[in-house]
């Protein structure tokens, strides 16, 4: 029983406790950048998290064999060809949201997120505590990216599941006019600003 | 010559590194409390970003395009610049203990600077020559600094300011990063490559 709650504890407490953008202000480049649309959003949270989670598990698995004094650059190495698989993945089978997601995609290799959870977790742990860790730490980035993209889709564009104009559905009617403040890059810094806020309140609140 | 100095241009006002397209928002964020120290990450990043550009420059067209290499790209730069850094802390420390003193500090954190990797990638991505991609790392990393410091004189002077508790600490540094790249888009639209 207790070692489930090791993985338990391993897994959630990335999500919330220590969710990587509003606890720990960490991997905010892609945050502010991709977030002008939830797709955007969700599609480099997944990317990222897949790259966190294979590095995690790899990382974890050579523990034993990388030497003590150039691990940081066996790890980006490490990093670096998962984020080069992915890269190549979504130019063959979502190339709308390639394009869409930039130079951003092979900036993940230098997320501090990622690097981050290899040198304090990953190279310490077990593989399924790694694993684990990885899964939280991946959904907590989504989870934050998805919500700060909905509150500036909605503001910036009035949309819900934009740009595609199939799926993409229009909350206000046609007359309404977006705060466009909310699609430019200013918008970003504001709304993370005050979610970050909101989260602090409501921790507070809550004694988290 | 004219390309040259709308690169210039561009990439410290109107397409600025930090305020405008977020590329090194944690350096931003962190070392922007003081003035000096402010100052001090800029030189850094302005010398190894221009090296470091310099150097993936030539590889990427002399030996991954040749041998038909590009995907191996991100493994590649990512490598370049975490030597490169470690390179040139070394020669610093050996020549000039007195700039290693001023900037030794800085240089590892660069290594995850994601501004550095992206003036790298993108010189390559938007197929600028030599001497152009040589003056966009330098407009990149001046305009970069450009953000740093105004950012340092601005939480300067914050924290004799009252913040609400809730925002106090990264949540009012953000708002304020937001009004400052709201000033910045005023340059937009004024110059395109």
């Amino acid at each position: 029983m207790k070692s489930d709650n090791v993985y338990l504890g391993d897994l959630t407490r990335g999500i919330v406790k220590e969710n990587p953008v509003f606890r720990l202000v960490l991997g905010m480049c892609p945050t502010l950048a991709v977030t002008v649309f939830i797709v955007n959003g969700f599609g480099m949270g997944l990317a990222a998290a897949a790259v966190l989670i294979a590095s995690n598990l790899v990382i974890s698995l050579l523990r034993k064999f990388i030497p003590m004094e150039v691990r940081i650059p066996c790890f980006i190495v490490i990093i670096a060809t998962f984020v080069t698989i992915i890269e190549m993945v979504l130019q063959a089978f979502q190339p709308a949201l390639y394009e869409a997601l930039g130079v951003f995609v092979p900036l993940i290799v230098v997320n501090c997120i990622i690097l981050g959870r290899a040198e304090a977790f990953a190279s310490k742990r077990p593989v399924f505590r790694s694993l684990a860790d990885g899964v939280g730490v991946g959904i907590g980035f989504i989870v934050a990216l998805v919500i700060l993209s909905t509150v500036r889709e909605i503001l910036g564009q009035g949309t819900i599941l934009g740009p595609d104009p199939a799926s993409a559905i229009h909350l206000f009617g046609a007359n309404f006019e977006p705060m466009a403040l909310f699609a430019q890059p200013s918008g970003a810094f504001i709304a993370l600003g005050l979610l970050m806020g909101l989260v602090n309140v409501i921790f507070k609140r809550f004694n988290i | 010559m004219e390309k040259i100095l709308s690169i210039i241009f561009i990439y410290i006002l109107v397409e600025n590194f930090v305020l405008q397209r977020f590329f090194g928002i944690c350096p931003f964020l962190g070392v922007s409390r003081k003035t000096e120290t402010a100052m001090g990450m800029s030189m850094a990043v302005i010398f190894v970003m221009t090296l470091a550009t310099l150097v993936t420059w030539l590889l990427y067209t002399y030996i991954l395009v040749p041998f038909r290499l590009e995907y191996m790209q991100i493994v590649t730069f990512i490598l370049v610049i975490a030597g490169l850094v470690q390179f040139v802390e070394i020669v610093m420390r050996k020549i000039s203990p007195v700039l290693y003193q001023g900037l030794g500090i800085f240089l590892p954190l660069i290594t995850t600077n994601c501004a550095v990797l992206a003036v790298a990638l993108l010189a390559v991505r938007q197929e600028f020559t030599f001497i152009e991609s040589i003056f966009f790392a330098i407009a990149a990393s001046i305009g970069f600094s450009l953000a740093l410091v105004i950012m340092a004189g601005i939480r300067e002077r914050l924290e004799m300011a009252k913040v609400p508790q809730a925002l106090e600490g990264t949540a009012i540094t953000l708002i304020t990063a937001g009004i400052l790249s709201l000033a910045f888009l005023g340059f937009k639209g004024m110059l395109t490559l």
